[in-house]
């Protein structure tokens, strides 16, 4: 996070307090709290306005911003969840908190006409990613997934397996560079889960209460990890590398390849469009020809808080924010990817994305982070032995990921 | 006791009341209650399956390699900086005490690192010691990833405590140097000792107990480290704190049995070594000079 966004939300935070505290302006009109990261193009917002002009004066819903980091996020939110906060109505809920939030009743199920708005048009991976143990536990409001930014003037076409991207990139010499996440952070469990899915496998059985981790495909995705650490294509500062320092060594011109979510084009535009000008899109490396990646899921659902004094109003609230109208602008105004299907086909968004297609097949495939209420545990345990990439042995660290995981699962010892 | 001793001793117990209550309410009730969770297994996310477990929790964490190994390496990034901080503090004071122009001037630009946030001056070292946004690289002529190596990390943490933390140090110390009387100095001098002589036979004996002091503050402070750690490598690279093992098993996990267990077992550290200090070394912290 930026120093700059970091003073923006502290300040808009102190701001919100001093709100709430002095003036409980029209006290009869109840007041809706809208817990999510503080937004910079101020599209979610301008949602949150329009969705209370709609209202007609029922509700109206106030923004209460959280930090940039999930984690962050996650530590203030639960705590005043588990105390049972009545303040919080609506939550920008990040998608691997669906099972930890709903087993522990922190958020209200949808049911009914409202969960047929949750599902209404939107992709299959991002009504999964908001489902645990056949219930829907928020709406699926904006997505996100990473793509291969490569540089095509120095790469005629782009590489469809990891081999032949370390490959390429090692013939291409000092500019080669692959940027990607190797720091011990949730990017290091996205960048795992991506390769271990590309490869046929997954962290958990379907159940979500065994550790799955096969060999075959858990050997694969280590092997990619440790040839792409140990390679000469790879950033020396790999191992300390997040997307946004990722973004900036690819926006500084001496890398040709980085995996990254989508945010890195307009940014590449705003901060150096002669690398944005030679900026090509695919889809992420497979690790075998014959079968095309699987890329991990992020994005924002919206969740209703279980302690909330106005749920009737939150639930309207949310499908109104998460509606048609107000992912587009999500989309054209924060460059944040619409869960909507249809809205890939909308022109205004194609001209924001003009990697629609390819996002929107990336998304059709997307994998989901483990969904068990012990998510947190699991992926502490796969990032601390996962790191540092370039100390990976495939067969040793297959088996000590096995017991971190299943340590995990029983919330057990320390990580 | 005379009656006027015993009637002192009441007042000074009444005028110490409001202090020791306040205590008792902000840290006694958090400690006490950190040390019941601590004997439950007990994850906030099931707060239905809370379970007595006794000392189990103490037994899996002291049983644990990752704990004895951020214990090492809080000890490590302790004595390190500690050690530093001492012999640069000790020089800055000097100054500062010796300083014949500007003397307002130099004790104020010495203070502003300690100033400024643990935080932001974390963040600004791991801006400067980046490959691609830094600084230090292109000024040493090196290239390496700093923060992504275990030794250099370490060096680059215990460079931020210095940095941060030795204008604390130079100020106590400086306390300590007012205290030497001149008088004592100047007859030395008469008498042919030299500076060096001076220092060590002089001026040094009389600071025992200041330095003493300016230790255990900075000992107890460095072992409690953790927002330099967290800004600049979170942990990894082997540079975890204890500290941060407790973060990630009571804030991150939500295991307040287990997580309550860490801080105790932390608190238990920062105990010890007040213990050792006070004891050990013979500190006396009120530095009364008629017991």
């Amino acid at each position: 996070m930026s120093k700059k966004t970091l003073l923006n939300s502290l300040l808009s935070g102190v701001l919100v307090a001093l709100l709430c505290g002095c003036s409980d302006r029209g006290s009869d009109v109840p007041r809706l709290n809208w817990y999510v990261y503080a937004e910079r193009s101020g599209a979610f917002a301008e949602a949150a306005r329009r969705c209370s002009d709609g209202a007609g004066g029922r509700y109206e819903i106030s923004l209460a911003p959280l930090p940039a980091d999930a984690d962050q996020q996650r530590e203030q939110l639960v705590r005043r969840l588990a105390a049972g906060d009545e303040d919080i109505d609506l939550i920008g809920m990040d998608v691997i908190w669906t099972a930890e939030f709903g087993e522990a009743g922190w958020v209200l199920p949808w049911h009914g006409a409202s969960a047929g708005e949750a599902r209404a048009g939107r992709l299959a991976s991002a009504v999964e990613s908001v489902t645990y143990e056949g219930q829907l536990w928020a709406i699926p409001f904006t997505t996100n997934t990473q793509l291969l930014w490569y540089r095509t003037d120095r790469v005629p076409s782009p590489p469809a397996t990891w081999d032949q991207m370390i490959d390429m990139a090692e013939a291409l010499g000092e500019v080669g560079t692959i940027q990607a996440q190797g720091e011990r952070y949730e990017g290091l469990t996205v960048f795992f889960v991506s390769l271990l899915a590309s490869a046929g496998g997954a962290v958990l059985e379907a159940d979500g209460q065994r550790v799955s981790l096969e060999a075959g495909p858990t050997a694969s995705a280590l092997a990619v990890m440790r040839r792409l650490a140990n390679s000469p294509a790879a950033d020396p500062s790999l191992a300390n590398a997040r997307e946004d320092q990722a973004r900036l060594a690819f926006e500084s011109g001496a890398s040709s390849f980085m995996l990254n979510y989508t945010y890195v084009w307009p940014s590449a535009w705003a901060n150096a469009p002669e690398v944005a000008r030679h900026m090509g899109w695919a889809r992420w490396p497979a690790v075998f020809e014959d079968s095309p990646s699987r890329v991990t899921l992020g994005g924002i659902n919206l969740g209703i808080g279980a302690h909330s004094r106005h749920p009737a109003f939150a639930f309207e609230a949310a499908a109104c924010i998460a509606s048609e109208e107000n992912q587009r602008l999500a989309a054209t105004r924060g460059g944040l990817p619409p869960t909507i299907a249809a809205l890939y086909d909308d022109d205004a968004v194609r001209e924001t994305f003009p990697f629609a297609d390819v996002l929107r097949d990336t998304l059709r495939d997307a994998v989901q982070r483990p969904q068990t209420p012990l998510y947190a545990d699991v992926s502490l345990a796969i990032t601390r032995t996962l790191h540092p990439m370039r100390a990976v042995d495939p067969e040793a660290d297959a088996a000590r990921l096995r017991t971190a995981v299943e340590r995990a699962l029983r919330s057990e010892g320390l990580l | 006791m005379s009656f006027r001793d015993s009637a002192e001793h009441r007042l000074a117990w009444l005028l110490c009341a409001p202090a020791v209550i306040a205590m008792l309410l902000v840290t006694a009730y958090p400690m006490l209650y950190s040390l019941w969770l601590s004997l439950f297994r007990y994850d906030l996310r099931f707060p239905d399956e809370r379970q007595f477990v006794g000392l189990h929790n103490y037994i899996t964490v002291l049983s644990a390699p990752t704990w004895w190994q951020s214990l090492f390496n809080t000890a490590l990034i302790t004595v390190g900086s500690v050690a530093v901080e001492l012999v640069l503090g000790f020089i800055i004071a000097l100054v500062m005490h010796r300083a014949l122009v500007g003397r307002r001037t130099v004790r104020t630009a010495v203070l502003v690192p300690y100033g400024i946030i643990t935080v932001v001056a974390a963040m600004s070292w791991r801006f400067a010691f980046d490959p691609t946004t830094g600084f230090v690289n292109g000024l040493l002529g090196l290239e390496g990833a700093w923060l992504a190596d275990r030794w250099t990390a370490f060096a680059v943490i215990i460079l931020t405590e210095i940095w941060k933390t030795t204008p604390f140090m130079a100020l106590l110390l400086l306390g300590g140097l007012t205290l030497v009387p001149e008088d004592l100095l100047r007859a030395a001098r008469v008498d042919g000792a030299n500076a060096v002589q001076r220092f060590f036979r002089i001026v040094l004996p009389l600071m025992r107990p200041v330095i003493m002091v300016a230790l255990l503050f900075r000992t107890l402070d460095a072992f409690r480290i953790f927002d330099t750690v967290f800004v600049l490598t979170r942990g990894a690279q082997g540079t975890e704190p204890v500290s941060v093992i407790g973060y990630n098993t009571l804030i991150t996990r939500l295991n307040l049995g287990l997580g309550s267990a860490v801080s105790v077992l932390i608190f238990l550290c920062v105990l010890a070594i007040a213990a050792l200090y006070i004891k050990g070394f013979g500190i006396d912290l009120s530095r009364r000079e008629d017991d």
